[in-house]
C-alpha cells in the first residue's frame, strides 16, 4: 500500500498529463469519428457573446461592401418578379409552402483548418433548429450543427464531415458534395457515373435529395474532373462561387417537410 | 507576491486567449496561417512555481481556445503536453544553470531564450497537426504546417516577446 502511494505521488505529474491528455485525446478522436460535440461548441453564452461584441465593432468596416452585395441581390431578385411571364396569383398559405428562411450573420468564420465551423448570430430563440440549410445569395455555406439561446454553429461545406446532395444543373446525375481539405475556393463531387457528359465550366447546383436544402441552389462550377481509382466514377473540382473567406449576410433555410420525409424514411426502412 | 503571480498570470491568461481568438484566429495568412501566440504564457510562466498548477492551466488555456475555435480538444492536448515536457527541454537547455536559486528567463543568454520557444513551438504545433490531420498517409502536409507555421508563430512571439518583455521576474 505504502508502496503504491509512493508510485503515485513521484509520478504525480505524469499521471496527472496522462489523464488530461487521455481527455483530450477521447475529444479530439470523437471529433474525427462523429460530429461536433454538444456542448463543445462555439455557440455558447461565453464565447458567442464575445465574437458578437467583437463582431458588432468591426462590422462597420465594410458596410458599404456589404449594402452594395445586398442591392445586387435585390436588383438580381426584382428582375426575376418583373419578368415573371404568367402572373398566377396563389393566395399564401402556409399548407403550400415547403420552405422559410430567415436571415443571419456569420460572427465567426474559419476556413484554414480541417474541419471548419461558423458561427452566426442566430439561435434557439429565433427558431434555429439543427440540420438546417445556411447559404448566402451566391450559393451554400453549410447545415446547422448546434443552437444556443442566440447562436448557432454552422457546419461549413469545408468541413471533412460535410456531405451534401449535389448534382449537375439541367440533368439529374448526382453525386455527393464533399471537402478534400486542400483549398477553400474547391471542393469535390464524388460518384457521378463516368457516362455523363462532362464540360469544364458546367454549373453544380444542390439535388432534390436533400431534405435540408431546396433544389438548385448554386454552388460552383466544375473546375476540373477525373476518374477515380474504381475508373468508373468522376471526381469533380468543384470552384464555389463563394468566396468563404468573405461572407457575412446569410440567409438559414427550414424546411417544414424534413421531420415529414424522415419519419417516412425511417417507416420504409423499418417496414423492410 | 504570491498573489501578484497569481494576478499578472490571470491577466494574462484572459489577454492571451482574447488575442489568439479575435485577431490571430483571424489572420489566415496565404489562406492557412494561423499563427498560435498564446504559448507565450508557457514560456512567460514562472519557473518555481508549482508543476501541477502550470499543467492544469495550460489544460484549461488551451480548452478555452478550443471553445472558441471549434476544434474540440486539439490545443489543449498539445498545450498539455508542451506543460508536461517543459522542465525536460529547460534542463535540456539550460542545464546546471536551472539549479541555482537566482535563475530568471531574463539573465539567460539570448540564444538559449530563442532555442526554448523555438521547442515549445515545434512541440506544440507537431501535435497540434498530428491530432488534426490524423493520418500518417499526409505525413508531409503535416510537416509542411508544422514547419511553416511554426515559422510565423516563433516571429510573433519574438515580436511580442520584445515588446512585453518581462524584467523583473
Amino acid at each position: 500500500m505504502q508502496q503504491i502511494i509512493n508510485f503515485l505521488i513521484r509520478y504525480k505529474h505524469f499521471l496527472l498529463y496522462i489523464l488530461l491528455m487521455l481527455i483530450s485525446l477521447g475529444f479530439t478522436i470523437q471529433s474525427h469519428s462523429f460530429h461536433q460535440s454538444k456542448f463543445f461548441n462555439s455557440a455558447n453564452w461565453l464565447t458567442g457573446n464575445i465574437y458578437n461584441t467583437s463582431f458588432n465593432i468591426s462590422t462597420y468596416f465594410d458596410l458599404d461592401k456589404e449594402n452594395e452585395k445586398l442591392v445586387n441581390e435585390n436588383k438580381r431578385l426584382r428582375h426575376l418578379l418583373f419578368n415573371k411571364k404568367n402572373e398566377i396569383q396563389i393566395a399564401l398559405d402556409t399548407a403550400n409552402i415547403s420552405y422559410t428562411i430567415s436571415s443571419g450573420q456569420i460572427i465567426k468564420n474559419s476556413y484554414a483548418d480541417q474541419r471548419n465551423y461558423l458561427t452566426i448570430n442566430k439561435g434557439k430563440k429565433d427558431s434555429i433548429k439543427q440540420d438546417m440549410g445556411v447559404i448566402t445569395d451566391k450559393g451554400i455555406i453549410g447545415i446547422v450543427e448546434n443552437t444556443s439561446g442566440k447562436f448557432a454553429t454552422v457546419q461549413s461545406i469545408l468541413n471533412e464531415h460535410s456531405n451534401i446532395n449535389a448534382k449537375i444543373k439541367n440533368t439529374n446525375h448526382f453525386g455527393s458534395l464533399v471537402w478534400n481539405t486542400k483549398s477553400y475556393t474547391t471542393v469535390q463531387l464524388i460518384d457521378i457515373p463516368k457516362l455523363v457528359p462532362l464540360h469544364n465550366g458546367d454549373t453544380i447546383v444542390t439535388g432534390a435529395m436533400s431534405s435540408i436544402f431546396p433544389e438548385n441552389i448554386p454552388i460552383g462550377t466544375i473546375k476540373k474532373f477525373d476518374l477515380d481509382l474504381s475508373e468508373n466514377f468522376y471526381t469533380i473540382d468543384v470552384s464555389l462561387f463563394n468566396d468563404m473567406t468573405n461572407v457575412k449576410n446569410v440567409y438559414i433555410i427550414n424546411s417544414l417537410n424534413r421531420e415529414e420525409i424522415l419519419e417516412l424514411e425511417s417507416e420504409t426502412i423499418n417496414n423492410d | 507576491m504570491i498573489s501578484n503571480y497569481f494576478f499578472i498570470n490571470f491577466i494574462r491568461f484572459v489577454l492571451l486567449v482574447l488575442v489568439q481568438v479575435l485577431v490571430f484566429n483571424r489572420l489566415n495568412f496565404f489562406g492557412f496561417i494561423n499563427p498560435m501566440v498564446y504559448i507565450l504564457f508557457l514560456y512567460w510562466y514562472p519557473i518555481k512555481e508549482k508543476r501541477a498548477a502550470f499543467i492544469g492551466l495550460s489544460f484549461l488555456l488551451g480548452l478555452s481556445i478550443d471553445f472558441f475555435s471549434d476544434t474540440m480538444a486539439l490545443h489543449a492536448a498539445s498545450t498539455t503536453t508542451i506543460a508536461y515536457l517543459r522542465p525536460a527541454i529547460m534542463r535540456f537547455i539550460f542545464g546546471v544553470n536551472l539549479e541555482f536559486q537566482s535563475f530568471k528567463l531574463s539573465n539567460s543568454t539570448k540564444a538559449q531564450q530563442f532555442t526554448f520557444l523555438t521547442l515549445l513551438i515545434v512541440v506544440h504545433h507537431f501535435v497540434f497537426f498530428t491530432l488534426e490531420v490524423f493520418s500518417l498517409i499526409n505525413i508531409l502536409l503535416i510537416l509542411k504546417k508544422v514547419l511553416i507555421i511554426s515559422l510565423a508563430t516563433l516571429i510573433l512571439c519574438l515580436l511580442f516577446g520584445t515588446l512585453f518583455s518581462v524584467k523583473k521576474e
